[in-house]
């Protein structure tokens, strides 16, 4: 196991170290280096960035130096209005955290059950009719549901203003939970299916337990599983997802923010979020992958 | 008499051995080709392929998800040789640019328009959705956003095919030392955040790419796209290789390998007949399937601004473009999107009902 966990800690360090090196080159590769907007800054700004970001160094200087800038919680300078970028990703990132965890919690939840019923009624109407839904619910890009959700209760039912300063979490938390609880139905409907075939199952059916305490305790517990496999990938779609979501809706989040920047040309800004997000989704599959080992112990660890 | 025929003479008469010498030629019939028949007991000779298209056949949303995929691509060919208008520019009267032929609504003619078919007697060719804020037709331009997405997605997993068979090939089949490497570099790439490589590169490649590209084919799609293509090759194959090593890695350890590695056979020859055809089914399958998460990833960058050049255009983009007018023509929205829905739904569906029909395993 300790063999194992350290083989993946290493797989992730070197992944994000890659990341960061991609990130950095990739942005150098812009004609004339990452700080020459079209619009170019005041002086003023031109002055602090060299000296944030070492611009009169070698480059591969620069990039050692930007790495440890970030290890020390330095994230660098908005090229745009000079403002520090590390307090204004944490307070936009509190945002999308909020809205992508409602989110999460709804579908783990709904999927989970839907999932479930559509495994005991197999074959049956309910079965057929969850699987319909889920079946359009993975075919439907999330900024497309977004879009007609806008369309359906701002527009035509104005239940919800259009353009809000404040806006109501309720309609980003649908776009956004639709994808993954279709996603998550599907997967608990067959590891379900998997886990009442089981020996265990029909043991316990054989000593009279109650139909409810095998499907909820015996059943679900093994079924679960997979599901906890998916939750981590789950965090790369969240974050992709809430780029398009939080722009339609106009919520105040990374992803508007990360939306904004590229629009912009803001590549400090591209910079840190990139990096930002990429250590969070791989952080995200690394605790995935080692809880997956824990609570699964028919996993052998070679 | 001898003892042994002794034995003979007593087995006749308790066997219902028939004795021959009581018969002769004129009481036998040679048997009719009808007769033959009758006795012929096996079934038709069936490949793989064919039980795999039998066991497809039956499945009633892959055969009806093929038939509307189908005619979409026929549609998209064969519309923008019927329609008259064009793509990129804005509706033309008799030559003359039609000012008035902006935002109208579906199958509405321009003030313009009405009075040249008044005075002419001819009948123009309505605009089936009307026209966008720039004055062009439309309809045409979701048939045009069609191709462009589909073509996104075909590319893409074509791809993704050609390198992940051959690197998880190579992989799976030397094994040892090479396969340890290969497979730690897919783990890192696997690790990637694939999404925001993609948004890093395009807002890079595009400053890079597009002088590069200027005035060749590339130049249509942008260097937005291009940079989404040099993605798909380097990050997008890594599922499809796993895949296959892990395929193979079963296979190769069969007997028939086995025996035609005793006679000699080169290492290539093995692959190519004996192990690909095998994995093949698994191949289709996840291709199928690669498809509408390209479309997907294209349609995300278009939202974002960072899809195909302009005038060319995609569903994403034409989705993105119709959130302005949302309240005076929210069909605009709904037609791309119900494009997309279809064709991503009827790949799922073709892919499913592939992997049910030719997934041994599953059987």
């Amino acid at each position: 196991m300790s063999k194992y966990m350290v083989k993946r800690v290493l797989l992730a360090i070197a992944s994000i170290i890659i990341v960061t090196l991609i990130t950095f080159f990739v942005m150098n590769l812009i004609p004339g280096g990452p700080f020459t907007a079209e619009k170019a800054p005041s002086q003023a700004v031109m002055d602090a960035l060299t000296k944030r970001y070492n611009l009169d160094k070698p480059l591969g200087e620069q990039y050692m130096l930007y790495m440890r800038n970030l290890l020390h919680g330095d994230w660098g300078i908005d090229m745009k209005n000079g403002r520090e970028i590390g307090p204004d990703l944490f307070s936009k990132f509190a945002v999308s955290a909020k809205l992508g965890g409602i989110a999460m919690i709804i579908a783990i939840v709904v999927g989970v059950i839907l999932g479930s019923i559509a495994a005991l009624k197999r074959n049956k109407v309910p079965d057929r009719i969850i699987i319909f839904f889920t079946t359009l619910g993975t075919a439907m890009p999330s900024f497309i549901l977004a879009t007609l959700l806008l369309l359906i209760f701002c527009v035509q039912l104005a239940i919800f203003p259009v353009f809000s300063s404040n806006p109501s979490l309720v309609l980003p938390v649908i776009s956004l939970a639709v994808y993954p609880t279709a996603y998550i139905t599907r997967l608990t409907k067959t590891s379900m299916l998997d886990a009442l075939s089981q020996d265990y199952i029909r043991t316990a059916r054989a000593k009279g337990v109650s139909r409810s305490k095998i499907i909820f305790v015996h059943a679900l517990k093994n079924g679960l599983i997979p599901v906890v496999t998916y939750l981590g990938p789950q965090i790369a779609y969240i974050i992709t997802g809430s780029m398009v979501v939080e722009t339609i809706f106009t919520v105040p989040g990374l992803g508007t923010y990360f939306v904004k920047a590229i629009t912009d040309r803001n590549y400090s800004v591209i910079m840190a979020t990139t990096i930002f997000l990429a250590v969070l989704m791989i952080v995200a599959n690394l605790i995935t992958d080692i809880v997956y080992k824990l609570i699964d112990p028919r996993i052998n660890f070679e | 008499m001898t003892e042994t025929e002794n034995i003979y003479k007593k087995r006749q008469i308790l066997s219902a051995q028939i004795d021959l010498s009581k018969f002769n030629k004129k009481n036998f019939d040679k048997a009719t080709d009808e007769e033959k028949k009758q006795q012929e007991v096996m079934g038709e000779s069936s490949s793989f392929l064919k039980d795999g298209l039998r066991r497809l056949r039956k499945n009633h949303m892959a055969m009806a998800s093929i038939i509307i995929l189908i005619a979409l691509i026929v549609a998209i060919i064969v519309i923008p040789m019927i329609v008259p208008y064009s793509y990129s520019d804005m509706i033309t009267v008799n030559g003359h640019r039609d000012g008035t032929a902006v935002n109208l609504p579906p199958m509405y003619y321009s003030q313009r328009e009405l009075q040249y078919m008044q005075e002419t007697g001819e009948k123009l060719f309505p605009h089936i959705l009307g026209t966008d804020s720039l004055g062009r037709d439309y309809f045409i331009r979701v048939v045009y956003g069609t191709r462009v997405s589909l073509s996104v997605g075909v590319v893409s997993a074509v791809m993704v095919l050609i390198i992940g068979v051959i690197y998880g090939t190579i992989s799976g089949y030397f094994g040892g030392k090479v396969d340890l490497i290969m497979m730690r570099i897919v783990d890192i790439i696997y690790s990637l955040p694939d999404m925001l490589i993609i948004i890093l590169l395009s807002v890079v490649l595009n400053a890079r790419l597009t002088p590069l590209i200027k005035g060749t084919v590339l130049a249509k799609l942008g260097g937005n796209m291009l940079a989404m293509f040099i993605v798909f090759a380097l990050l997008y194959w890594v599922g499809m290789a796993r895949l296959v090593r892990g395929q193979i890695l079963s296979i190769k350890n069969n007997e028939y390998i086995l025996a035609a590695k005793a006679i000699g056979t080169p290492n290539g020859q093995i692959m190519r007949k004996h192990i690909v055809p095998n994995v093949l089914s698994i191949i289709i399958i996840t291709t199928a399937l690669q498809v509408p998460s390209a479309i997907f990833t294209e349609s995300y960058l278009s939202f974002l601004g960072l899809g195909v050049n302009l005038p060319m255009t995609s569903l994403g983009s034409l989705a993105n473009d119709a959130r302005a007018t949302i309240t005076s023509a929210p069909y605009r929205l709904l037609v791309p999107a119900l494009v997309i829905v279809v064709i991503v739904l009827a790949l799922n569906l073709i892919g499913d009902g592939l992997r049910d029909a030719f997934d041994s395993k599953l059987n």
